[in-house]
């Protein structure tokens, strides 16, 4: 084990990746030469060269053309997007053609490809360069979605998306970005579509994904010393494909269902994990299944007004202490 | 084919299949193209002639669902663009993509069938007519969002370029999109990286209902935009098969060679309307009439005749292609309705299409 950053995970992935697959390629804005705005990507031209490792001008719809196009006839493309708000300006590429290509020509075409992009709020970067906006991949039939919550998990599931046959959007969360962690030196790949339960309790099933992780654990932890309330925390990892076997037998074994949600209210992955829940383990719960989001307005700038909006440690731990006592 | 296209150049021209047939019996003028390509030509132009003019029958008679964008009038873009081509390369479409998908080589009944929704269609009834793909003949898909598919095609020019493969990517699309952004990102990423892309502008003078100069800062809607992205401006005549074939084939050394991507606007027109919903009759008078002159079908009859190939040749093979439109006709009527189990399969790799464990 090393520690690594959660930013490192990302080049000591792709770097895993590259040297075992001379396939995998890697493309976007400033991703080479500057390795990344986020330092993510640093180191990886010095060591497989320009023609695998290649800066794009600022054209999203040439940067997802091109790893859509090399998908389909044999290379292994990982794509940057710099910010997840710019998917907005290549969405048909995402949504229309990588992820339908497939259905629509009866199997005829794989499209193994990675779409990388730095997803969330935490940064004062305002509205535009702060959305979280996974769900927005969750609702396209043909993608797969990912948001790691570690350094570990980053390296382990960066590389299972790059091996995946399919479309993979991984979501990294720009606030995460410093965040250590031990990770595997060895080859590391880990499991698309599994959940991970961080910690089990009796009282509560809470259920998180990337930067509400460790705000979970850490509310889990004010619960249990101040409140006697003992939670268990899920870590979802990937919202396709959901891994709802552990999430509903976590919950079953609680009676209560919390989802901590960095997105906006409306249509956040949390409302489909209720759905499922109210639909399949109605029976096992013992209470109403509560939502903690982001409320629905687009995120502000200033610290303390987007420090009000993400849910925070004391806002979760208030909002299931009122909703369990 | 475009690979003998290569050698043909690098040795000099007088390199022709044409040798090998009986001389006395063919009093023509030979050329580059030769008799040989000449013919594939003409069937190829035939195939599409006759397959569209078919679709367009089926629709009248409620066999094919949904809408249709004929190519009636372009088909010798896509006969001389196709039939340049090495069976490697692979071509990209718009959603006006009949033509471009016959020209690779799908067969009549997948393209028929697709279109009238029927099992043996080539998507089984998946895609439509819209989206018509086939993958073994190199035609990598028909693509209805408009601009889309320049950087895919850029993108798989970018595979041919990292292996060395010396596969060309081929893009066609509307005067229309030129208007649109993806073609300028394309453009300049293809023209930066030196991908060995075509980019083929098919300007039938209309972007759907509108006229093109309408709606364009310029004359030539890819032609005058070429030189922003270093490359040279070519406009050709869109009917005449051989023009496009010659074209087609400098662009392929080119592509081959490493020397970058080409853009190339071929002046043609759309016999119809845009889709099935529209008549054309935004059209001024005498317009239509003007370019029946210029068809490029009975145009390219005029020219194998000029080349001393007989008139029972040309013929025999209009009469094989019809007849074979007419079989591929009754295969597709008689092909089943696809199976309600092709729903839920394809979505991802492994088949299936489980969003959950």
């Amino acid at each position: 084990m090393a520690e690594l950053t959660y930013r490192e995970a990302v080049a000591a992935a792709i770097a895993q990746e590259m040297r075992r697959d001379e396939d995998v390629v890697f493309l976007g804005e400033d991703i080479a030469a500057a390795g990344g705005v986020f330092k993510a990507t640093v180191g990886l031209l010095k060591e497989f060269g320009p023609l695998r490792v290649r800066d794009t001008p600022i054209s999203e719809q040439a940067i997802l053309g091109a790893a859509m196009g090399s998908a389909m006839t044999g290379l292994r493309p990982i794509a940057e997007i710099m910010f997840s708000d710019f998917l907005a300006v290549c969405w048909d590429m995402v949504a229309n053609e990588i992820a339908k290509a497939r259905y629509m020509t009866g199997g005829q075409m794989t499209m193994p490809l990675v779409i990388r992009t730095a997803n969330g709020g935490g940064s004062r970067f305002g509205a535009q360069h702060s959305q979280s906006v996974e769900n927005w991949a969750m609702m396209v039939p043909g993608l797969k979605v990912v948001a790691p919550s570690t350094p570990a998990d980053v390296k382990g599931l960066l590389a299972a998306a790059i091996r995946d046959p399919d479309p993979v959007m991984f979501f990294e969360q720009k606030s995460l970005y410093p965040l250590k962690g031990e990770v595997p030196e060895n080859e590391h790949i880990d499991e698309l579509g599994t959940a991970s339960v961080l910690r089990e309790g009796e009282d509560v099933t809470i259920c998180a994904l990337a930067a509400m992780v460790p705000r979970a654990l850490e509310a889990a932890e004010v619960l249990s010393s101040q409140h006697s309330i003992n939670a268990t925390v899920v870590d979802v990892r990937s919202l396709v494909p959901l891994d709802t076997q552990t999430i509903l037998s976590a919950t079953a074994k609680t009676g209560r269902l919390i989802t901590v949600e960095e997105n906006p209210r409306l249509c956040g992955w949390g409302a489909e994990i209720a759905s499922i829940a109210a639909d399949e383990i109605f029976w096992d719960l013992d209470g109403p299944i509560h939502r903690i989001t982001t409320p629905h307005i687009p995120l502000p700038a200033a610290d303390s007004l987007e420090d009000a909006t993400i849910p925070s440690v004391s806002r979760i731990v208030d909002e299931i202490v009122q909703k369990i006592d | 084919m475009a690979k003998k296209a290569v050698s043909t150049e690098s040795r000099g021209k007088k390199k022709t299949r044409t040798r090998r047939l009986p001389r006395e019996e063919q009093p023509y003028q030979n050329d580059d193209i030769g008799e040989e390509i000449r013919l594939k030509l003409w069937r190829s132009l035939l195939e599409i002639r006759h397959v569209e003019q078919r679709a367009y029958d089926l629709f009248l008679q409620n066999l094919i669902k949904g809408t249709s964008h004929l190519a009636l009038g372009h088909e010798a873009v896509a006969a001389g663009f196709a039939t340049a081509m090495d069976k490697n390369d692979w071509s990209f479409c718009t959603y006006r993509g009949h033509h471009h998908t016959l020209a690779r080589g799908a067969s009549m009944e997948g393209v028929l069938g697709e279109l009238m929704g029927r099992e043996c269609g080539l998507l089984q009834g998946k895609g439509g007519s819209m989206h018509l793909t086939s993958v073994e003949h190199g035609a990598m898909g028909s693509y209805a969002i408009i601009g889309a598919h320049l950087p895919i095609a850029m993108g798989a020019a970018w595979t041919s370029q990292y292996k060395n493969t010396k596969q060309v990517s081929v893009c066609f699309f509307g005067d229309g999109t030129t208007n649109i952004g993806a073609f300028h990102e394309a453009l300049n990423l293809a023209a930066v990286w030196k991908l060995p892309v075509v980019f083929v502008c098919e300007n039938n003078l209309y972007m759907e209902y509108t006229p093109i100069k309408d709606v364009t800062a310029v004359e030539n809607p890819a032609g005058d935009r070429a030189s922003a992205y270093g490359l040279p401006k070519i406009v050709i005549d869109g009917n005449d098969a051989d023009e496009v074939y010659r074209t087609a084939q400098s662009a392929y050394v080119k592509a081959r060679a490493g020397d970058g991507p080409s853009l190339i606007e071929c002046l043609t027109y759309r016999h119809s309307g845009h889709s099935r919903a529209d008549p054309g009759d935004y059209r001024p008078p005498g317009e239509l009439e003007a370019w029946l002159k210029k068809d490029p079908v009975p145009r390219y009859r005029e020219r194998l005749t000029e080349f001393g190939i007989s008139k029972s040749v040309i013929n025999a093979l209009d009469a094989e292609v019809l007849a074979a439109v007419d079989r591929a006709t009754e295969i597709s009527k008689a092909s089943p309705l696809p199976s309600k189990e092709l729903i839920e399969v394809d979505v991802w790799a492994d088949g299936g299409v489980a969003w959950r464990n």
